[in-house]
């Protein structure tokens, strides 16, 4: 019998991004929710469209298709609640990237305690930071309202002062904010979030509601000196964010109107889903989940039940060659095996950067489109260390790595994809590798909101694509040392042994949906995330790719050597089938 | 799928709205002829500001402070003018140091604006103001010729163009260049070196239009005061033979380029506008899909830069070299070659 919040709701989530629009339903078969189908259309929320329900419309158009199920009328309305003739859908979670990266002025006290914390809160938005306002700006007063004036920024996000603490100080800053966006022409006026001290919520509120575009008043973040508490912060902010896509993308408010009100950032609603998953994982436990897309990359980290973000206005489109003023071509270059000249890196980028939608072709456009994932992954992991660098180590140890975006989900192989990833993260210990080639990761989170039993059953289901089992060695030292003795029991009690040697990827199959016993046993000075020397015996599961040994090293060291390095970047290819 | 497209028309009506990013004021009337460089609507935005703390400045109390301020909101005020002053037998003075416009001027508190500057808005097309927009531009009509590219600077101007292209994979060097192009706007291949744009600018010229433009030269090419528009690419790409051949042929007659920055949101990219004398019907700018028959651009390797006509879409996804499936058509190249292309890497031709 299905245990039913709402006793057998179909659902139906659509994302928006700037280049894709996507589509998928759920529904119950056999007593529990599962995932039925999913289409994917270009988006339209940019010319010659200008509007977001039409790529909905038309996402929902090769849905129905698919389903053989109508979910429009005939003149393009979306069918809700299910009629008796089955068709339509029960309900409706929108989830939207869609939209410029917010650019955003931050205002706090003091740099390492409220402007942490507003950069943390500003940082899990796909946005870019253009200015601080802060107690210890050297700018007289006037200088920081020019300086808002002139950036005109989208979103202002306001901190300071533990609860019951300091006051003039915050409202000072205050004013000189308000004071710019009073001075601003009215459609250029940013939105407000005032996440600080409590006991200055209402004199905020009536000095800056009659300016602000929009003003959110959240609970502090910062409510004492060593206590930082994003969450309903961020909550504030997801609906603010919500509000401003409704007001600037033509559509997002009729698809408001349809889904009820269960409209969500994207990224906000696949940290919910991480956050879901890490509380489910347990205590001291991590996972990742990282969305390579074309205009933004999203980075979350879910530990003890709690997520920390890192939203990157970097993509694998409009943002490459700005990736470019910050690292070099042969940076780009060391990842891949062909020989290329120093110029195909850039005009690369420029090209994936006037044709965001575009798909490389070529096995050296794919192979120069995943050094780039790489580079953007290890911005952003280096970028999250750094914010949270108390739950993050060089080397995590994550239990489990969620990938999404199609530049890593779509490839018929996905060997090269799973190689981009475990070059840009670095992990130890065993991790479970789950692809989401069809986006649904924030419909779920977003989903969870009307039925919290969809996620749990529809990711027990096989939703998403499990590649196997990564071990990771955390190890030095010379090419060939044998670091790690591996015996993989299979369930008809057939074994596999092997000695992995420093510098090696092995991939030892097991098939998906089997399970096997797989004991490790690391040499001394060798770490498999459970301490120098220690190993131990786990049961595992399979999938597409089996088990795979990376003893490539950590950090992981590339050949000075170019020739060498590539016939390196060919051979592991190699092992893992791309 | 919907079918992105670019225009290389030989003749067509071009209507563009041009609008100020604030409100401002419109320069220009229904029915007015203008010219591409003509200021149609201007902005002004404030960029400094002097900030009074009366009460502070002057040591009095909140309420003597309000009653000291001398200036209103919305006044202007020259250099030395009295701002606010306290009362009794020696009073003091708090005085402008220089002349602006008071825009807060209560509770103790005056802000002067002290420097604004003006946004231009231009036409960048001659044509006739079908439409004023109150407070923010207006609607240009033309006539004539429309290519439109990937790339350009933000400038706009118009002159004679002159042709220095003899085929689509010219690529141009400084030596070319001379004197007797002084006003001239280039047809000029293939930039690879930054001599090229900097001499332009000393003859100096009224535009360049590339086919490609190396990614290092693009900071010196935002610098440049002329318009420079990239047709195809910022990779090395020959020119596409449709802008070639419709560009060569207009060779001695006036054009104008306007090279705004591409954006994708808007849909607006660089255009180059050659007027001409007849009055053809507007052409609808239908959104299509993909269909048999139509002329298509392909942005990527391994036939980027290249036309060719849609001979099939394919039932099912394709998979490509790259171990990538996606839906895909049949494309017969202008050499004849049928090649397969994924439908996200064209463009419909217009």
């Amino acid at each position: 019998m299905p245990v039913s919040v709402i006793e057998g709701e179909s659902l139906l989530a659509v994302d928006i991004g700037n280049v894709n629009t996507r589509a998928a339903l759920f529904d119950i078969v056999d007593g529990e929710y599962r995932f039925l189908a999913t289409a994917c259309v270009p988006s339209t929320a940019m010319a010659p469209w200008n509007d977001v329900t039409e790529g909905v419309r038309q996402a929902l158009e090769v849905l129905q298709q698919l389903i053989e199920h109508p979910l429009l009328t005939p003149n393009r309305q979306l069918i809700l609640p299910t009629q008796e003739d089955g068709s339509g859908v029960d309900g409706l979670v929108v989830t939207a990237s869609a939209g410029r990266a917010l650019k955003t002025v931050l205002v706090g006290l003091l740099n390492d305690v409220s402007l942490q914390s507003a950069r943390h809160l500003a940082e899990s938005i796909p946005g870019v930071i253009l200015d601080t306002i802060h107690l210890h700006d050297q700018r007289r007063f006037e200088k920081q309202i020019d300086a808002i004036l002139a950036l005109q920024p989208d979103l202002l996000l306001i901190t300071g002062g533990v609860d019951g603490g300091a006051s003039r100080s915050v409202l000072h800053l205050v004013e000189a904010a308000g004071l710019g966006v009073y001075l601003l022409p009215e459609e250029k006026r940013p939105a407000i979030l005032y996440a600080g001290n409590a006991a200055l919520a209402k004199e905020i509120r009536e000095s800056l509601a009659p300016y602000a575009r929009f003003l959110q008043i959240a609970p502090n973040v910062r409510p004492s000196l060593d206590e930082e508490d994003l969450l309903p912060a961020q909550h504030a902010l997801a609906e603010l964010c919500t509000t401003l896509r409704r007001q600037e993308l033509r559509g997002m408010e009729e698809l408001f109107q349809w889904s009820g009100g269960h409209m969500l950032p994207t990224h906000y609603a696949e940290a919910r889903l991480v956050r879901f998953l890490s509380q489910t994982l347990g205590a001291g436990r991590s996972i990742l989940a990282m969305d390579l897309g074309a205009s933004t990359t999203s980075l979350l980290l879910g530990h003890d039940g709690q997520t920390f973000a890192r939203v990157l206005p970097l993509g694998v489109g409009e943002p490459l060659p700005q990736l470019l003023n910050q690292i070099k071509a042969e940076d780009i270059l060391r990842w891949t095996h062909f020989d290329l000249p120093s110029h195909r890196v850039m005009d690369f980028a420029y090209q994936k950067a006037i044709y965001p939608q575009t798909i490389s072709v070529t096995q050296e456009e794919l192979s120069l489109e995943l050094a780039f994932a790489r580079e953007i992954l290890r911005q952003g992991m280096r970028e999250l260390r750094q914010s949270y660098p108390e739950v993050l180590p060089p080397f995590p140890v994550l239990e489990m790595i969620l990938v999404s975006g199609a530049t890593l989900t779509r490839l018929a192989h996905f060997g090269p994809a799973l190689l981009a990833v475990l070059d840009a993260i670095q992990p130890a210990g065993l991790s479970s590798v789950l692809l989401d080639p069809n986006g649904l990761l924030p419909m779920l989170g977003a989903a969870a909101g009307r039925n919290s039993l969809i996620p749990v059953h529809v990711l027990e289901s096989n939703a998403l694509i499990n590649l196997g089992t990564v071990v990771s060695v955390v190890a030095s030292g010379a090419y060939g040392t044998p670091v790690l003795k591996v015996q993989l029991t299979y369930e008809n009690g057939t074994e596999a042994r092997l000695d992995v040697r420093h510098g090696n990827l092995e991939v030892i199959p097991l098939p998906a949906e089997s399970t096997a016993r797989l004991k490790l046993q690391p040499a001394s000075h060798v770490d498999i995330g459970l301490g120098r020397g220690r190993g131990g015996t786990f049961t595992i599961t399979g999938g597409l790719m089996g088990v795979i040994i990376d003893a490539r090293g950590r950090p992981l060291g590339l050949p000075e050597d170019v020739i060498r390095r590539r016939e390196l970047a060919k051979k592991w290819l190699w092992t893992l089938g791309g | 799928m919907w079918a992105p497209r670019v225009s290389i028309l030989p003749i067509t009506t071009i209507t563009r709205e041009r609008r100020l990013p604030l409100p401002g004021n419109v320069l220009v009337k229904l029915n007015q002829r203008v010219a591409a460089t003509e200021v149609i609507a201007e902005a002004r935005l404030p960029r400094a500001h002097l900030y009074f703390n009366v009460a502070r400045q002057l040591k009095l109390p909140p309420k003597a402070a309000a009653k000291a301020m001398r200036v209103r909101a919305g006044e202007q005020v020259s250099q030395n003018a009295v701002l606010a002053e306290s009362e009794g037998l020696f009073p003091q003075q708090i005085r402008s140091p220089r002349p602006g416009r008071v825009v807060l001027a209560s509770e103790g508190e005056i802000l002067l604006e002290v420097e604004s500057v003006t946004l231009p808005l231009l036409a960048g097309m001659p044509g006739i103001v079908t439409q004023v927009i109150p407070r923010y531009g207006a609607i240009i009509q033309s006539n004539g010729a429309l290519i439109q590219g990937v790339f350009g600077n933000g400038r706009v101007d118009s002159g004679l163009l002159l042709n220095l292209m003899e085929r689509e994979g010219e690529v141009i060097s400084a030596s070319r260049l001379d004197l007797s192009m002084r006003g001239a706007i280039l047809l000029a291949g293939q930039c690879r070196e930054a001599e090229v744009l900097r001499q332009a600018a000393e003859i100096p010229v009224r535009g360049l239009i590339l086919s490609s433009l190396a990614p290092p030269l693009i900071p010196l090419a935002l610098q440049m005061k002329y318009p420079i528009i990239v047709t195809d690419g910022l990779w090395p790409s020959p020119m596409n033979p449709l802008a070639f051949k419709l560009l060569t042929s207009h060779a001695r007659r006036e054009i104008t380029l306007n090279a705004q920055f591409y954006d994708r949101k808007e849909g607006r990219r660089p255009e180059i506008v050659i007027p001409l004398p007849v009055s053809p019907e507007p052409k609808e700018n239908n959104v299509e899909s993909f269909a048999p028959g139509q002329k298509v651009f392909i942005l990527r390797a391994p036939y980027a830069g290249q036309i060719g006509q849609v001979i099939q879409l394919l039932p099912e996804a394709a998979t490509f070299p790259s171990g990538l499936r996606a839906a895909a058509a049949e494309v017969r190249l202008e050499n004849g070659e049928q090649v397969l292309v994924p439908l996200l890497n064209m463009e419909l031709v217009d």
